[in-house]
């Protein structure tokens, strides 16, 4: 894999104000003394183990296949994690790592609301003091995981500048950091920003492709041919990915947020409609018009809504080893209901989008071939804005 | 000498930003005409970026509105060419890595060098990315200014050594925008500026008052202020060309004390 410099290809780098160089150096340094001291990966594989409730079940989820009447489908169940989603996997890392390093203080961004939930829950867990950055927008979308947020201790921000989505509280996230550094870590919540961090978070969320691998071998004594996975940022499909990509024979396949089609504007379907581009500490593909202005994308899914995607995705998308396929918004909605009343499974609407895809791939193969679908979080947060989608006006 | 040596040779030199465009281009012009009349050394022209995560409230305000009004690199680089005409104090371009890299940084960059920009500055351009562009600006004669920031400590020696043009220090923690006090110790960046290279250092970030302006003076070798000027944008918009003249010719005296 080339990775040197925090270099994916030509995707990745460090594009941030000077006023962060040393931050992301010392990040650096710390990160790769951490991650090889036996004490400091002891202490996470106890807090995985004992608090997060891994590993993460590996479900085969019997009534999907037969109703979709082709390969053998596994869920993997990042949604059962502590906070329900799979953001806990890399804020526990990223905190503990950010409490060796003398920091008292997480900052970071939320689309969803998973992240900054996982985050704020890490904060009140070891103590530190937490500050949410989320977009105005969102914090309506997702009324819920900001009340989560303030009861766990955590104070959100609400960001109005720009579209007032995940973008600009990432913004506006790095703003913060360049103001107050000394005490306060970035808890950046995607495999996105400069180097070091989508080699960080990739390597905490690995533990999601290294069980699917050890429960795979047991239940299937084989590897699965299909890894399919939601795409905004692209954590859980880094994560999911990662212990595949030197086995060739799985196809590991990215969803991207199409919004309303990637044919619209309303879409945030960045490899399927962007081009490369630097922008948020990292060079990557993102969506953009044709003076490099970056474009106000759109998803139902505020945890995709986001104009980049990750520099290593980037790079598998260039060498071909990963797909990168666009999933509306209609299609999303429809898996979200479709794996509710089949399986009893309410996926977050993120992750419905990788279940809509397989809903298509499925009945196109063999019944002896397996599909692993990563659920990287609960969809209870989504039951009004579904609701809402599908005309019904429900409280939260 | 390059433009922008000589903008250092007169002494100490004031330096205002103005954002292209907001609210148009006509009034952009204004401004440039009226800061060189009044004194200004050099003048960094923004083009506005829709993401500018340097910036604090005030000028991401000026990139909204210029961007809402229409503008565009290519319509930048138009107006400047007809600025040219008659507009001879040195110019540098100030902008996010997206808007080059887009456009194409080899087009971006021989265009600054046909229409007589002098200087590019990135913030979001690092010493471990300056080979992106660097090159390519070395090539044209355009060039491409490093910033030091009150965080940078040890960098401060790399940096100053390989930079080109003007070094931007960057008065303290944080985005852009007016603070009631810097208290980085700037005297000991600058010290250590000096001790690796000769080319002169600018101070921004913070600074709006005549009495910072005089301090700042004497402590570098020019003044940067960006989110003052467009604050008397925000209030006067397209009738700002006097009260921006103004300002500047006050400054100035500040810095030149």
């Amino acid at each position: 894999m080339s990775n040197t410099n925090g270099r994916f290809g030509m995707h990745g780098g460090q594009y941030i104000p000077e006023t962060l160089m040393n931050a992301v150096i010392e990040l650096e340094q710390a990160y790769n003394h951490y991650k090889n001291d036996p004490e400091f990966n002891r202490e996470l594989t106890e807090l995985f183990r004992e608090y997060a409730n891994r590993p993460s079940g590996l479900y085969y989820a019997k009534e999907l296949t037969e109703s979709l009447g082709g390969a053998k489908i596994y869920l993997k169940r990042e949604d059962l994690n502590h906070t329900g989603s799979h953001k806990i996997n890399n804020v526990l890392g990223q905190a503990l790592l950010a409490k060796k390093m003398g920091k008292t203080r997480l900052i970071a961004e939320t689309g969803a609301g998973q992240h900054g939930v996982a985050t704020a829950t890490a904060a009140a867990l070891l103590k530190m003091e937490c500050v949410v950055f989320m977009g105005e927008e969102d914090t309506k979308r997702q009324a819920l995981n900001v009340y989560r947020m303030r009861l766990l201790g955590a104070k959100v921000v609400p960001v109005t500048t720009g579209t007032a989505t995940l973008k600009d509280a990432v913004s506006e996230a790095m703003r913060e950091w360049t103001s107050r550094i000394d005490d306060t870590h970035y808890c950046l919540g995607s495999v996105m920003g400069p180097h070091p961090f989508p080699t960080i978070v990739r390597d905490f969320q690995a533990v999601i492709s290294k069980e699917i691998k050890e429960q795979i071998m047991e239940k299937e004594h084989r590897l699965p041919d299909a890894v399919i996975a939601c795409v905004g940022g692209g954590s859980n499909a880094m994560g999911s990915f990662y212990h595949f990509i030197e086995d060739k024979d799985v196809r590991l396949i990215g969803c991207e947020a199409a919004g309303r089609g990637i044919d619209t504007f309303e879409t945030a379907a960045t490899i399927n409609t962007g081009r490369p581009g630097i922008f948020h500490g990292m060079k990557s593909y993102f969506c953009q018009d044709k003076y490099g202005q970056i474009a106000p994308v759109y998803s139902i899914s505020a945890g995709l809504d986001y104009p980049g995607v990750g520099p290593e995705h980037a790079y598998l998308h260039d060498i071909g080893r990963a797909e990168y396929v666009p999933v509306t918004d209609e299609e999303a909605v429809e898996a979200f209901e479709f794996l509710s009343k089949t399986e009893g499974i309410i996926p977050a609407i993120e992750s419905a989008h990788a279940v809509a895809y397989a809903m298509k791939l499925a009945p196109t193969m063999d019944k002896d071939k397996i599909i692993v679908i990563t659920i990287s979080g609960r969809g209870d947060k989504d039951c009004a804005a579904i609701a809402r989608y599908r005309g019904e006006d429900i409280y939260e | 000498m390059s433009r922008i040596k000589e903008a250092f040779a007169k002494g100490k030199a004031f330096i205002p930003f103005i954002t292209c465009g907001d609210p148009d281009l006509e009034t952009t012009g204004r401004l440039v005409r009226a800061a060189a009349d009044n004194g200004a050394d050099l003048i960094e022209l923004g083009i506005p970026f829709s993401d500018p995560t340097a910036e604090g409230p005030v000028i991401q305000g000026a990139n909204i509105r210029a961007l809402a009004g229409g503008i565009t690199t290519d319509k930048v680089f138009d107006f400047v060419k007809e600025l040219r005409k008659d507009v001879s104090v040195p110019l540098v371009f100030m902008t996010y890595a997206n808007v080059v890299f887009s456009y194409g940084a080899d087009a971006f960059i021989s265009t600054c060098k046909e229409i007589g920009i002098d200087g590019l500055i990135l913030p979001d351009l690092p010493f471990e990315e300056k080979d992106e562009f660097g090159p390519l600006c070395k090539q044209c004669g355009v060039d491409l200014i490093s910033l030091i920031a009150p965080t940078s400590k040890q960098r401060i020696a790399m940096i100053a050594k390989e930079a080109d043009g003007f070094l931007y220090i960057v008065s303290s923690l944080g985005v852009t925008g007016a603070r009631s006090e810097i208290t980085t110790d700037l005297s000991s960046i600058v010290k250590v500026v000096r001790e690796n290279t000769d080319i002169p250092c600018a101070i921004g970030f913070g600074i709006s008052t005549t009495e910072q302006a005089e301090k700042m003076a004497g402590i570098a070798d020019g003044v940067i202020v960006g989110s003052a000027i467009i604050k008397i944008m925000e209030k006067y918009g397209r009738e700002a060309a006097k009260p921006v003249g103004e300002y500047v010719k006050s400054m100035k005296a500040a810095v030149a004390h």
